[in-house]
């Protein structure tokens, strides 16, 4: 079983909502969809599923042109962010409701049930209606759903984005093991980077309708092939500046000169896009160095074990990570620091001409 | 122990309400109370009556009684008959309205009309509408063969009010069921697509649970305004023919206005407020509770 999308799109009226598509899925694989809100994610699936109609391209499953087929004679289970369920059937009905539509004879249905049932702990809730329901075994309920179908593609729309922190890490890590011995292709459509990460599997970027990358979720997050690859895959966001460089002199956007072409060593003339991620930009009190960033605290934000100081530097506001917390206050002078072997170089076009290379770990540096 | 301050002088921003309220209801409900224990012979010389046109409204075999059971009767038809077919009929109207583009405003508006029309004019219209001579629907059915007569046959001047009631009303029932159905998230009919469910399994299973609250709203605003039904019947049939159409209000205001019995008005506009509140408490108190079963 595979899944070919084929220069798929979407127009409706005049805007372009799915931009000339090619993705393949193989089955038994774990697909992220990467992109944030309204990149078009839930779109995507929605074709994918055939809920609605492409207006170009090909989708083929099994080799087998799908366009004519309505949703339900397609092997397709969707879980979606909002907890749907049969208000008013059992929690029992509503896992077997796949199931009685497609006529299965009752002992299957019995089967099937108390075994999803079993692996998602919701036996002792069997005769609940979902109202009944905390939100975490709601959308347990909801998954049970997709996975007693045993359909061949399970779309999976940030079906964690509403639940809290604790329920989240355990679904994360079992959703991926529930579905991995059907062999079905399980398709998962997320806004944050670090669930990606979390995922594995296949990563493709989305961006306005566009897959700006395909690739092992690690390298797309370790070589993003364009600009905007990148900043889908960076969150907090990626810090960025304009640079021309022109003999030797590599000029920012607002005019200032660097000190030195570190940066862009080795590269032609021309005009060029730095990016780097908030854990390379190194914060620090001001030294007045001629080759550090300085500027003014605008906003801390503390989570635990990490920080996130934002810094107002003239032409933009980089955000960078400090381990544990830190007393930055707004408005006080820091400065920050880029390691140039630690930075994207993009083209002028915003596609990636270098990228740092994957650190390696030394107990040394861990213990410094 | 915390040393809270403690002042019930806070009590007097309630005044103005409480002064309103008096003026508004208490002061002219117990002019009615006062009535309905005491008799007069003229003069404005009245005297103690007692319970006794309470106890006369009640007992069906008095004349006042079994006019008051009558009409009781009549009004809890009409409110069960019309109950019954606006409620599906204003669903199925939510159904069917458009959920995007310009024709959600035009079906909207088109609605809403009649909603918007006063009373005595909605009373009119069908007045007119439902004449032998020259109204389009009586002069219509009459000279297809059907006999029609609204102010000599029962049965035509009870099918007139409750259409008219219908035509009146189930745009309400239908602009509430609407505003629920868009409330319903897309991805659960999504769901419904890619299970295979039926249109009906979508009807019975999606759509008509996550209608239950606005429904029992609808109920219970139907119930009232058809319960207390005034001034269509008193305009269209005026309460006939013979008393067929003879609801409480138009009863009451015969009593009241027509007779000047002033005591047997008074007491019946009491029983029948009370009958209303309760009823409708009935109705709320059982439906949330109903809710509440589900839900927790």
């Amino acid at each position: 079983m595979s899944l070919v999308l084929d220069h798929v799109g979407l127009t409706v009226g005049q805007e372009v909502v799915i931009n000339d598509v090619s993705l393949t899925f193989e089955r038994g694989t774990m697909n992220v969809l990467l992109g944030p809100t309204l990149s078009g994610k839930t779109t995507l699936m929605r074709l994918m599923a055939g809920l609605d109609k492409l207006t170009a391209g090909t989708i083929h499953v099994h080799g087998k042109n799908v366009a004519g087929i309505p949703v339900r004679r397609r092997s397709v289970a969707m879980v979606y962010q909002q907890f749907v369920n049969y208000p008013s059937l059992t929690v029992y009905e509503n896992i077997a409701s796949p199931l009685r539509v497609a006529g299965l004879p009752k002992a299957e249905i019995e089967d099937r049930v108390t075994e999803a049932s079993r692996v998602l702990r919701l036996d002792p809730f069997l005769d609940r209606l979902p109202a009944q329901l905390s939100g975490g075994q709601q959308q347990r309920t909801a998954i049970a759903r997709a996975l007693v179908k045993r359909a061949e593609l399970v779309l999976l729309d940030e079906p964690l984005a509403n639940l809290d922190y604790k329920l989240r890490e355990e679904l994360r890590e079992e959703l991926p093991r529930l579905f991995a011995e059907s062999g079905t292709i399980l398709v998962y459509a997320t806004t944050e980077p670090a669930e990606a990460l979390l995922l594995g599997g296949t990563t493709a970027t989305l961006w306005q309708g566009r897959v700006t990358q395909i690739g092992a979720t690690p390298l797309v997050y370790r070589k993003p092939a364009n600009i905007d690859a990148a900043r889908v895959f960076s969150d907090p966001p990626l810090n960025e500046m304009g640079v021309t460089k022109s003999a030797s002199q590599v000029t920012l956007s607002d005019g200032r000169a660097l000190t030195s072409d570190a940066l862009l060593a080795g590269l032609p003339d021309g005009a060029y896009r730095i990016g780097f991620r908030v854990e390379d930009a190194r914060i620090g009190p001001p030294t007045g160095a001629t080759d550090a960033f300085p500027g003014v605290v605008s906003v801390t934000e503390i989570s635990g074990s990490e920080s996130f100081v934002h810094l107002d530097v003239g032409f933009a506001t980089w955000v960078s990570l400090v381990l544990g917390v830190h007393d930055w206050q707004p408005g006080a002078a820091a400065e920050i620091r880029i390691d140039p072997r630690r930075v994207f170089v993009f083209d002028a076009a915003g596609l990636l001409l270098r990228a740092p290379e994957a650190m390696s770990v030394s107990p040394l540096a861990v213990m410094a | 122990m915390l040393d809270k301050p403690w002042n019930n002088r806070a009590w007097f921003f309630v005044i103005p309400v409480l002064v309103f309220v008096l003026f508004s209801s208490i002061i002219p409900m117990m002019t009615v109370v006062n009535y309905s224990v005491q008799d007069t012979m003229g003069q404005n010389n009245f005297f103690w009556n007692g319970a006794a046109w309470f106890q006369n409204l009640l007992d069906p075999t008095t004349d006042i009684g079994g006019r008051f059971a009558a009409a009781l009767v009549r009004n809890l038809i009409f409110s069960l008959v019309v109950l019954c077919i606006e409620l599906p009929l204003g669903i199925a109207v939510a159904i069917c309205i458009p959920r995007h583009g310009w024709r959600v405003g035009a079906a909207l508006v088109l609605i809403a009309l009649p909603l918007l029309i006063p009373w005595t004019v909605v009373g009119t219209i069908w007045q007119i509408f439902a004449r032998q001579d020259i109204g389009l629907l009586g002069a219509a059915l009459n000279s297809v063969g059907i006999h029609y007569n609204d102010t000599q046959d029962p049965t035509s001047a009870w099918a007139t009010i409750v259409v008219m009631d219908v035509w009146h009303w189930t745009g309400m029932v239908a602009l509430l069921a609407y505003a629920g159905l868009k409330a319903i998230p897309d991805a659960f009919y999504q769901a419904a697509r890619i299970d295979g469910a039926s249109r009906w399994s979508v009807f019975r299973n999606i759509e008509l649970p996550k209608l239950q609250k606005v429904l029992v709203i609808a109920v219970l605003l139907r119930f009232m305004e058809s319960f207390m039904i005034y001034t269509e019947p008193s305009v269209v049939t005026g309460g006939g023919p013979g008393e067929a159409t003879s609801f409480l209000s138009l009863d009451l205001v015969k009593i009241a206005l027509g007779q000047v019995d002033l005591g047997n008005a008074a007491a019946m506009s009491l029983v029948y407020n009370l009958i209303t509140l309760s009823l409708c408490w009935i109705f709320f108190t059982v439906m949330t509770q109903l809710e509440q079963r589900k839900g927790s």
